[in-house]
């Protein structure tokens, strides 16, 4: 028999550690259970290959929420930036790169009407974004039986609607349940320009750029500018060192972290949680239960969808949690060179995705869960920035993706291999000779990223992030304020409200909505 | 299934030719999509059949759910809110099930045919249901409503009728108990379960041997005054029983539309079937909540002064309209003049005295009587044949 304690917190990813180290400092005894062997969770670094290092999942840090790092005193717990404020570009074959930071955007033979649209459209898009960055600072109001925290939050959105003026109101209410491609279209007309900003609006779902609710994934990832990031920094030493910052800031407050421990149940009855079960069979009671898995892993595999009453059990099975995205690791023997890039550029965002349709035809194969002949993607070089990463001289590569299905026909280990290289052969046309400086890869399927990051479909968000399954809709509805289903269980991962990228505030509002609870939790 | 010609959409049952013959009044109801008769010859008659001798009605439109499986019973027990671990091998229990909200979606009996083996009856439709209750759980859900036929005999003589009928040792089994017997090489299973509060039983048989059992039934049912009845008839016998009708004394709360018009078991007085020891089962959470803040109605059961029926009427507790009358009937056995009626908290206690407003109509004139009438603790029809076992050959 384990000491009780007061919370026991399933995954130590970055969420669960914000709200870990929210609850220790609110005086609750925490204990943070970590299947795998570093903290993190999503925010980690992998070595693939002897020497060489990456960031496993994300690559960039570009949501992070301020109040979020300041209160977890990161860098005084060893975060430390490799680069910040890169620009994003977007690759062409025949070196017309198109550069984009903030509302700056140049090359790629944009015209001067097409800058100048842009900048309107990044200001317009900013204020947006502002008002939903406004919403994910706290937990989404319930739509029925309202009290009066919901009624007000419900009236300061509607109030900040309002106040954005009736040509900026009318025009979101317009586009944020349509798809990008329309609003590209209305607004552009580089086809670069266009596929970049797309891009942004699904990496990491199961999207194309015609697929409704895009807009809205834009504006998700923009509330990242919001939040200060003006571009998109990196972490020096990858993201397993911001894992590692955020846990030694959790220890710091108290709570006590427990890695390699798998949680094998989470334990319930008659109405409300009693602890965990591990792995080797070591139970664990805490009146509350915090988990920082999806909510599919939670409901399905750790409460049980038999232990949920049945509307319960309907909603957990009819969230949408199907990834797409893949990631490429490789190691170079020396920087790769990209036709038209100087080397100093090597070190920004670099995207492949020339023009709308190319990524709907890569979206395209993965709907009949084939992999896409010609994926876009979002490569980073990080060693540009922190040699630390590689052995001297040496590079690493990093690519996000999109698409590569789940389950492929006949199974991944029947594909790994050509769909190796073929994203490689598709960087090669912007980096012709980069095969031969290849020295290992790796490849992250959904299927790995679900085994490694306990992410149910390798999903990176924990759920698609559709308007089905937002705000008071997310992860479904009943268990929008990070409570649901029982007494004392609590999501606080990227399932939850607001949702995924390394924001935080999934963990911050859930410690919130816990504290405010009290005793009543 | 036995389907009926193109003319119509209505379905017939299996009995239907036997039922058309002595549907001497022709008058014909829906249930749920069948041709179901109202009355065959006279309300009061097939009443006192029931009563008196014994009385035959044809329940096969009821809807009749098979789970199978090795999860049949933990899949069963987070359905319905009784405990079903103890309705063991020939038994049958009634219960309720509730939707996550603790409201009741409806009523219904668990027959426990055999191990992992059950049959759920009910007044809805529930596939659906059924079938999404089911993530998790190992069982397999099967609609039998069209391949079970069957026959409710009910009435002081159905014991000798059927047993008469070749049923030999039928008057050992006891209330809620499950038997088979063979009927000419088809098993015929029977229950003593009934929806008359009288000594019964309800005989499940395959459909192509349906007439067969009709006829047989009526050949040696003759000597014990055996009669076909029909809804009406039912509806009497049930109120004085003291039995809720899904539909009318409660709304299944999937088919309410409106915020608030669903009751829970509680309110219902249904909250012995709820097993609160259960560590999970549908309405559970909401349940718990509603046994620390209080219910919002009691269902109460009330004898009124006078022999107009209160259908429809106003409850009220001086000038305070305080419920309403759900089902309502003057019980000629028990000679009582009783009303089902949902009572706003905290009014309706046993023994408290209300008013019922009650509307009828002689030759289009209509009256407003204000009777007086009480909360009483138990139905006002209970006979000690319908437990006894054996129940006496009468």
């Amino acid at each position: 028999m384990t000491d009780n304690y007061d919370v026991a917190l399933v995954g130590a990813g970055h969420n669960g550690l914000v709200c870990a180290t929210y609850l220790a400092r609110a005086g609750k005894k925490v204990l943070v259970l970590e299947a795998n062997t570093e903290p993190g969770g999503c925010a980690a670094t992998r070595e693939f290959a002897p020497g060489y290092s990456v960031s496993a999942c994300a690559q960039w840090l570009n949501q992070l929420h301020p109040t979020v790092a300041r209160d977890l005193a990161l860098e005084n717990h060893g975060l430390q930036w490799a680069a910040r404020e890169l620009a994003s570009i977007s690759l062409d074959v025949d070196g017309q790169h198109l550069t984009q930071r903030g509302d700056y955007v140049e090359g790629g033979n944009i015209t001067a009407a097409d800058s100048a649209a842009f900048r309107k459209f990044h200001a317009k898009t900013t204020r947006y974004a502002k008002l939903l960055a406004r919403a994910f600072e706290a937990r989404a109001p319930k739509l029925v039986e309202s009290n009066l925290t919901d009624r007000l939050t419900l009236i300061k959105l509607g109030l900040g609607l309002k106040m954005m003026g009736r040509d900026d109101m009318s025009d979101l209410m317009r586009i944020i349940l349509i798809n990008m491609y329309d609003v590209m279209e209305e607004n552009f007309d580089n086809a670069q320009l266009k596929g970049l900003l797309s891009l942004d609006s699904l990496l990491g779902s199961h999207m194309g750029p015609r697929t409704p609710s895009t807009v809205f994934g834009y504006l998700y990832r923009r509330v990242g500018e919001v939040f200060g990031h003006a571009g998109h920094a990196q972490v020096k030493g990858g993201m397993g060192a911001l894992g590692q910052a955020m846990a030694a800031s959790a220890r710091a407050a108290g709570v006590e972290i427990r890695l390699s421990s798998a949680v094998a149940s989470i334990d319930v009855d008659a109405g409300r949680v009693t602890g965990v079960t591990l792995a080797d069979g070591e139970k664990i009671s805490a009146g509350i239960v915090v988990s920082n898995a999806d909510p599919i892993t939670t409901f399905e595999r750790l409460v049980g969808l038999r232990n949920l009453e049945t509307d319960t059990a309907r909603r957990v099975s009819q969230i949408r949690c199907t990834g797409g995205t893949a990631k490429l690791h490789l190691a170079l023997n020396g920087l790769p060179v990209f036709t038209g890039l100087q080397e100093r550029q090597l070190g920004q965002r670099l995207v492949i995705a020339p023009d709308m349709n190319y990524i709907e035809r890569a979206f395209n194969a993965v709907k009949y869960k084939e992999y896409s002949t010609a994926p876009a993607l979002d490569i980073s070089i990080p060693t540009v920035h922190d040699a630390g990463l590689a052995p001297a001289g040496a590079h690493v590569l990093s690519a996000i993706v999109q698409f590569a299905p789940y389950a492929p026909q006949g199974g991944w280990e029947a594909h790994r291999e050509t769909f190796t290289q073929l994203v490689v052969e598709c960087i090669a046309r912007y980096a012709p000779g980069i095969e031969q400086q290849i020295v290992a890869s790796e490849l992250l399927t959904p299927a790995d990223l679900e085994r490694d990051y306990g992410m149910t479909g390798g999903h990176w968000h924990h759920g698609e992030l559709g308007m089905d399954q937002v705000l008071m809709m997310r992860p479904f509805p009943g268990a929008t304020q990070y409570n649901a289903a029982f007494d004392g269980l609590y999501l606080c991962g990227a399932g939850a409200h607001p949702g995924g990228g390394v924001m935080g505030l999934a963990g911050r509002n859930a410690a919130r909505e816990i504290i405010k609870r009290g005793a009543a939790a | 299934m036995t389907t009926g010609s193109d003319d119509t959409m209505m379905l017939t049952t299996p009995f239907h030719s036997r039922i058309a013959a002595a549907c001497e009044l022709n008058s014909w109801g829906d249930w749920m999509g069948y041709t179901t008769p109202n009355a065959y010859t006279d309300v009061e008659l097939e009443y006192f059949a029931v009563r008196n001798a014994a009385g035959v009605f044809d329940l096969t439109p009821m809807n009749k759910y098979r789970i199978t499986g090795t999860d049949a019973e933990a899949y069963l027990n987070r359905l319905v809110t009784r405990d079903v671990s103890k309705i063991g091998i020939g038994r049958v229990g009634y219960t309720v099930w509730c939707d996550e909200a603790g409201q009741v979606m409806d009523d219904g009996t668990i027959f426990h045919l055999a191990e992992n083996d059950y049959r759920i009856c009910a007044y809805a439709r529930a596939t659906d249901w059924l079938h999404w209750s089911a993530l998790g759980f190992d069982v397999t859900i099967e609609d039998e409503t069209a391949e079970v036929a069957a026959l409710a005999v009910q009435g002081p003589t159905s014991c000798a009728a059927l047993t008469a009928m070749g049923l030999v040792g039928l008057d050992q089994l006891k209330p809620f108990g499950l038997t088979e017997f063979d009927f000419e090489g088809e098993p015929l299973v029977v229950s003593r379960t009934g929806f008359t509060g009288d000594l019964g039983y309800e005989l499940w048989i395959a459909p192509h041997k349906a007439e067969a059992l009709w006829d047989r039934l009526f050949e040696s049912g003759e000597p014990y005054l055996i009669k076909p009845f029909g809804t009406h008839a039912l509806e009497m016998a049930r109120i004085e029983a003291g039995f809720l009708q899904a539909g009318v004394d409660f709304m299944p709360a999937e088919e309410v539309v409106r915020n608030g018009r669903s009751r829970s078991p509680f309110e219902l007085g249904l909250g012995w079937l709820v097993d609160m020891d259960k560590s999970v089962f549908n309405g559970r959470r909401a349940l718990q909540q509603e046994l620390a803040r209080g219910s919002r109605y009691r269902f109460a059961i009330l004898d009124v002064d006078g022999n107009k029926p209160a259908n429809h009427s106003f409850i009220l507790k001086g000038n305070k309209q305080v419920g309403t009358v759900t089902s309502a009937a003057w019980c000629p056995t028990a000679k009582s003049n009783v009303a089902f009626a949902q009572i706003e908290m905290p009014y309706g206690a046993v023994g408290e005295e209300l008013v019922a407003e009650i509307y009828y109509q002689r030759e289009l004139h209509w009256t407003r009587v204000l009777a007086p009438c009480k909360v009483i603790d138990a139905p006002v029809f209970s006979h000690p044949r319908r437990r006894a076992t054996p129940p006496g050959n009468f």
